[in-house]
């Protein structure tokens, strides 16, 4: 391979002591070769590192501004609102862009289990991503806490007495996390110190993750594996363009929220200053925790309900194994895919009904979601794969374009 | 490969995604219970291109200096915002100067009052919470600096409530010193009726009805809880109109680049 600018004496002189253009050009240039026939959902992970740099970045300008105190978080929130040059954009950005990367993770994580990406040989890929997603949880929660809202407050209440259910040890490991007797400056203090490393912590574990990508490359929409060249494209300029578009149209939706919507995904609740004293009528999360809090409390029983909420992040893990169809992609799973488009229906529910008081039928519709949810892992997904039978693969990733350019063609040519 | 069979998978697919839909879109009025959904009176503010009414924002600050003030605070509030209102300096540090703040210490280490300047905070009714409270029949006045974005509804809503003081029906047993106002949550509300037909007199000549001070202190509040909001917008439309365009640019560069390969 000649690198890029190869002829440039520059960057021979740097090449030779530091290889960082070959080592470029593997990662997102002609030495790093992507199906050909990857769609838009492909998009998703370019998408969630950009999210990404955009949340470090607007969050380091505003802790230049916050002050993590329990007297104080409230007003120094206004105060970026009311008196810092821009300070409400920065605010707005950070706030909606942990809508927008939860949004494209969880797109980039149901495209994941549409295609079978998590199957042989990218289980560690799959396993990496889902603790990247882990550490997101708890970055946006901890975030969730700082503005010292009411609905920062009893949240944070709400989630460190879970580990009070824990026997025996539960209580002290509840004022250990607390810095005291209850939810309190020192809580703030910590929260805030963790919520300013994780997301260093999640672009360490975003590299281990791309490593992992790069060494079987990624999957795509026929789930059947790179034959050769010909199944091919260099990654730079095919899917750098691509992604650059995809982000524009990212972009777009952001910008919405953030100069026309701001505060709609948030809670008015969280408005109103912290108070011991007073609980909100009804204690919600954000949107994206929103299926898990509907699971949690699906269980009457505390520790049962932590235990099952774990265990439906915890299923994830185990889908390499619970899937037992030789074929990756569901485009070819005809059973399969049906049942994948129900887990999704039965997700949305749950996100429903975790957004409801937990009253009257909401218990029992949770209590169903929640059944069915661990059904599909459990059950369906083993099941269907050793029973189904697919549809004929195509012969090639090339061969299938191949089929669908010509399609399209003629699809071109019928139009006036 | 057989082309046209993932069309059959499409129906139960869409079925299940209407049906969440559906289910979502009924989950805010089955939640609601028995508060009132507020009225949609229409603001100027309101929308992709909406600004502040300069007339309804003075006249919405009067409103609150003559009868909100009484019991509210607004601690977000100073005077030189007013300037942000359509006040020059010379009337905004007039309406300061009507105010007497704390200052201090002075040379000899005494605390001493003073007029208020443009710096300063507008000063608050009570000296603490419990003050409030003890004034208030035990009901604690909240700040107002964020009402509108601390309630479902926003300004909806705090226009609803000041003009939806109305007659308890027979079934409900009002508490001591209490109102009935439906758009509150349980229906029963610590602060009477604030507005009455011409409680003020506005400078501009403007008729006071109750309709008119609740609109024009609503726009005021939302102002005081969204002061930026003109410049958000404004910057929005910029942002939409670059974001679009270079959106479609890299759409035709993407063919052109993808164009050997289709």
């Amino acid at each position: 391979m000649s690198s890029p600018g190869s002829g440039n004496r520059i960057v021979q002189w740097i090449e030779y002591r530091l290889p960082i253009f070959s080592w470029l050009d593997h990662t997102v240039g002609s030495g790093y070769p992507a199906p050909k026939n990857l769609n838009y959902l492909w998009n998703m992970g370019s998408l969630a590192g950009v999210a990404l740099v955009i949340q470090i970045v607007t969050g380091i300008v505003l802790a230049m501004h916050y002050v993590p105190h329990g007297n104080m978080a409230f007003d120094s929130v206004e105060h970026i609102m009311r008196n810092v040059n821009y300070g409400w954009l920065i605010r707005y950005i950070h706030a909606n862009g942990a809508s927008m990367f939860f949004l494209v993770v969880y797109i980039h994580v149901f495209r994941g289990l549409y295609y079978g990406s998590y199957k042989y040989p990218r289980e560690l890929l799959w396993w990496i991503g889902l603790a990247i997603m882990l550490l997101m949880m708890a970055t946006a929660f901890m975030g969730y806490v700082l503005p010292w809202g009411q609905m920062s407050f009893w949240a944070a209440t709400v989630i460190t007495n879970l580990f009070s259910a824990i026997p025996l040890i539960g209580e002290p490991i509840v004022t250990w996390l607390w810095g005291g007797f209850a939810v309190d400056s020192p809580t703030l203090q910590r929260f805030y110190s963790l919520h300013y490393l994780l997301p260093f912590v999640i672009a360490g574990v975003v590299i281990v993750h791309i490593w992992a990508l790069h060494t079987h490359g990624s999957n795509n929409p026929t789930g059947i594996d790179v034959k050769g060249p010909q199944d091919t494209l260099p990654f730079h300029p095919y899917y750098t363009v691509k992604d650059l578009f995809g982000l524009g149209l990212f972009l777009i939706i952001f910008a919405y929220w953030v100069f026309y919507n701001p505060n709609y995904l948030g809670h008015p609740d969280n408005y109103i200053p912290a108070n011991p004293l007073q609980t909100p009528p009804h204690i919600v999360p954000e949107w994206y925790l929103l299926p898990y809090y509907a699971i949690l409390r699906a269980i009457p029983d505390k520790l049962g309900g932590i235990v099952v909420m774990g265990a439906a992040i915890g299923v994830l893990f185990l889908i390499p194994w619970l899937d037992t169809s030789r074929v990756r992609s569901a485009t070819f799973r005809p059973i399969y895919k049906q049942f994948y488009w129900i887990l999704v229906a039965d997700i949305l529910i749950l996100g429903w009904v975790g957004a409801n008081p937990p009253e009257g039928y909401f218990i029992l519709i949770g209590q169903l979601a929640t059944a069915y949810y661990f059904l599909h892992f459990i059950i369906v997904m083993p099941f269907v794969g050793w029973f189904e039978t697919p549809r004929q693969l195509p012969d090639s990733i090339a061969t299938s374009v191949l089929d669908k350019g010509g399609g399209a063609d003629t699809a071109k040519e019928g139009a006036p | 490969m057989t082309g046209r069979r993932p069309v059959t998978f499409v129906r139960p697919t869409l079925a299940v995604v209407a049906a969440c839909v559906a289910l979502l879109a009924a989950g805010p009025s089955m939640a609601a219970g028995d508060v009132e959904a507020p009225k949609s009176p229409g603001f100027s503010f309101q929308g992709p291109f909406g600004t502040y009414d300069r007339g309804e924002l003075q006249r919405g600050f009067q409103v609150y200096q003559e009868v909100c003030s009484a019991c509210h605070s607004l601690k977000y509030f100073a005077f030189r915002n007013l300037r942000s209102i359509g006040f020059d300096e010379v009337q905004a540090k007039a309406i300061a100067a009507q105010y007497e703040v704390m200052g201090g210490p002075d040379e000899e280490g005494e605390m001493f009052e003073r007029p208020a300047v443009l710096a300063d905070f507008i000063p608050a009714p009570f000296a603490n919470d419990n003050a409030a409270r003890a004034a208030n029949n035990g009901a604690l006045p909240p700040d107002l600096s964020l009402i509108v974005k601390a309630r479902a509804g926003g300004e909806d809503y705090v226009y609803s409530l000041l003009t939806g003081y109305a007659d308890p029906p027979a079934d409900v047993e009002l508490g001591e010193g209490m109102d009935y106002n439906p758009y509150f949550g349980g229906g029963q509300i610590a602060m009477p009726p604030p507005l009455f037909e011409d409680g003020v007199e506005y400078a501009d000549g403007t008729k006071a009805s109750v309709d008119q001070m609740a609109r024009d202190v609503t726009t005021f509040l939302t102002w005081a809880a969204e002061p930026d909001m003109e410049a958000r917008k404004r910057m929005g439309i910029k942002v939409m109109v670059f974001l679009v365009l270079m959106t479609v640019l890299l759409y035709m560069v993407k063919r052109k680049v993808w164009s050997d390969v289709h």
